[in-house]
């Protein structure tokens, strides 16, 4: 029988294939069985034949000329904001707001690439160091809001996304700041500059498709997150703090420092993964407001989906980039492009079942074992 | 600094501030007095969010289709709780962590109310304004509380029946001791999962109804941006009250008016910075709870899910 430690947030027991594994294989192919089934009846509702838009989705992702490197660009941001969610959800602190501190390292590099001047090399390292560094300092805010007071930081950083847009704003319609100063510019142009061609993240060519070197780099992160929360002393710190506090703490791990850490950590994450994009040439290399165009929640849900395990991410976030980039065929098919978003949320939720269906009759197993076992 | 302090009068002196202020506090007090009650009950109820925005298209699509304000609300109350009962049910008969159910549901919330929009593009429109006779003549407060839209004064009748459910009815016992003592509401014969679901569904429809109220009492048309995490403003109006009804409701009321005063700036005249003014309420709320939050003790069984038999 199986003995699991009881679910924690986050650090939910993959199902044993050795024990009931036949069960749990059911249990998940029925639960993405239905998501799949609710979206394909979604797209009948709508007047369209859901075959077609399947087949729209493919050749956006993967099977038109270009497109796997554009899908793999996309993947990229995604798997650096997941790996940060990862490193915060092990330590048990949600950050959710990705979203806001990828902005904030959006601008950080922007502002390196395009108000100072330098060797392309280094504004280009140095604005991937400085835009990790603003997330993460941005996050830090909730962190001391957490800790210094006690405010959740559920609420917190998702509130400050809210903020992060509005200094976005700021930020490119100040000519002191971060606007567009070309006087070519358009006249109501309210983006910043482009990012000067030398200050780009080279791309490789691979069978005919343009992948961007910082997937290669997302790819090692993911390895260096995995090696660090399974093999190091910091990252069972972290474990521990995550799945025991008290435990944690009376072992003499401090929960504001540690904790703290792990929220800088994944707020750097976000802030490396809008660097990146912004160095990778997302939306012309410019900050605009709707720069960060949802993926810091992309990346969120697919921390959420490959159950917080490092080197799940990594198809994960390819398969949710995919539904991305696979979006920018719909149009030939009359569904809106949207209807990958409630694909993409019913996927995580059908995959939250599962796990609870299994600790849920973990423990009416135990509780059997136990009445069985007791004296008459 | 003369002319900031006069302009600062001009703003607060003027009726029609107090009037939005009201509207918009209103709106928030639906969301934040339904996670009142969850939260009474021990959960963080982060899908008010979703609760919103379901009963906001709820309610505009049904306005569409009938015409009729009072079939709107209902709607928008039933799409709101159809949101809550699954996270409640996610979270409190499944036992998969609330703020992961929580963040999913909003997210499954936002990309279906994306995808309808497109789809269906609903409308929605505004309710009469009707004036309370002789309340409505008070000055300052009497318009502003009693010259609403219709749906306004159904939050009036909601804050009693919210209290007497909480704290005079056993219903309201069981589902408060469930936030406190969840071990002890469990021996003594109290169903603490069942409760927990009661009440996050009951917040759920109290915030599917702030979201009708907010398309057909106040906005007047539909955009999926219409709630734009006013759900988590909510929530910081519960811990901003101290987890009391009271409390809560002056939490929603000061965060409408920092809403109301960013409306009422550019109207009256003045230039101030644009995106200052649309940060304001967050950051309001963000320096609110960093000076509140430690100063109420809050139910000791928050966001803790409960499992009979482990700690």
């Amino acid at each position: 029988m199986s003995t699991d430690p009881p679910a924690v947030p986050g650090d939910a027991p993959v199902p044993d294939l050795r024990d009931g594994g036949l069960y749990g294989l059911l249990l998940y192919g029925v639960s993405v069985g239905f998501a799949l089934v609710v979206s394909a009846g979604l797209v009948a509702v709508t007047g369209n034949a859901w075959d077609s838009v399947a087949g729209a989705l493919a050749d956006g992702a993967f099977l038109a000329p270009g497109r796997w490197g554009e899908t793999l660009a996309v993947a990229t941001p995604i798997l650096l904001v997941a790996l940060g969610m990862v490193v915060g959800v092990r330590a048990g602190f949600f950050n959710i707001g990705q979203e806001g501190q990828l902005l904030m390292g959006a601008l950080a590099m922007a502002l390196i690439g395009t108000r100072l001047a330098g060797p392309g090399p280094v504004l280009l390292v140095g604005g991937l160091a400085l835009g990790a560094v603003a997330g993460g300092v941005y996050a830090g805010v909730a962190a001391l809001m957490r800790f210094r007071r006690g405010v959740p930081e559920v609420i917190s950083t998702l509130l400050l996304v809210f903020v992060a847009f509005q200094i976005v704003g700021f930020a490119i319609t100040t000519d002191w700041f971060l606007r567009d100063l070309d006087p070519n510019r358009p006249s109501q142009a309210v983006t910043s500059a482009a990012l000067p061609g030398s200050v780009r993240l080279p791309v490789v060519t691979l069978w005919g498709n343009e992948v961007t070197v910082g997937f290669f780099l997302a790819l090692l992160g993911a390895g260096l997150v995995a090696f660090v929360l399974s093999r190091t002393v910091f990252g069972f710190k972290l474990r521990l703090l995550g799945s025991n506090p008290r435990v944690a703490q009376q072992a003499g791990v401090s929960f504001g420092r540690a904790g703290a850490t792990a929220l800088f950590i994944s707020g750097a994450a976000a802030g490396l993964a809008g660097a990146s994009m912004l160095a990778a040439g997302a939306s012309s290399a410019r900050l605009t407001t709707g720069f960060s165009n949802e993926i810091g929640w992309q990346g969120l849900l697919v921390a959420l989906l490959a159950r917080n395990r490092p080197l799940l991410c990594i198809p994960v976030a390819i398969l949710f980039a995919a539904l991305r980039t696979g979006s920018g065929f719909l149009a030939a098919t009359g569904v809106d492009r949207t209807v990958v978003d409630v694909v993409q949320a019913l996927l995580v939720l059908a995959l939250l079942v599962p796990p609870a269906v299994e600790f849920m009759r973990d423990r009416r197993q135990v509780s059997i074992a136990a009445r069985a076992t007791e004296p008459a | 600094m003369s002319d900031i302090l006069s302009a600062l009068g001009d703003i607060f002196t003027s009726p029609a501030m107090y009037g939005s202020a009201v509207r918009l506090g209103v709106f928030l007090a639906f969301a934040a007095l339904g996670e009142l009650v969850a939260e009474k009950a021990g959960t963080i109820n982060i899908s008010v969010e979703g609760s919103l925005l379901a009963g906001a298209l709820g309610g505009a699509v049904a306005f569409d289709m009938s015409g009729s304000t009072v079939f709107g609300l209902a709607a928008g109350a039933v799409a709101g709780v159809s949101v809550a009962m699954v996270a409640a049910n996610m979270s409190h008969r499944l036992t998969a962590d609330q703020f992961v159910v929580g963040i999913t549901v909003n997210v499954l919330v936002l990309g279906l109310a994306g995808f309808l929009d497109a789809t269906v593009s609903p409308l929605g429109g505004r309710a009469a304004v009707v004036g309370v006779p002789f309340l409505s003549d008070i000055p300052v407060i009497g318009p502003a509380l009693f010259s609403q839209t219709w749906p306004t004064y159904l939050l009036y009748g909601l804050i009693p029946l919210t209290w007497w459910l909480l704290y005079r009815t056993r219903w309201g016992l069981e589902l408060r001791s469930a936030g406190e003592n969840p071990q002890a509401a469990d021996v003594s014969g109290v169903d603490v999962n069942r409760r927990r679901r009661q009440a996050v569904s009951y917040g759920g429809s109290l915030a599917g109804l702030g979201g009708a109220f907010l398309i057909l009492g106040q906005v007047g048309s539909f955009d999926v941006g219409a709630v734009g995490g006013r759900g988590f403003i909510a929530i910081a109006a519960v811990y901003f009250g101290g987890w009391t009804l009271r409390g809560t409701l002056a939490g929603a009321l000061l965060f409408g008016m920092a809403d109301a005063f960013r409306l009422a700036v550019p109207v009256l005249g003045y230039q101030v910075n644009a995106q200052l003014l649309a940060a304001l309420p967050y950051v309001l709320t963000l320096v609110v709870m960093y000076f509140i939050t430690k100063r109420f003790v809050q139910p000791a069984a928050l966001a803790k899910p409960f499992v009979r038999g482990l700690r």
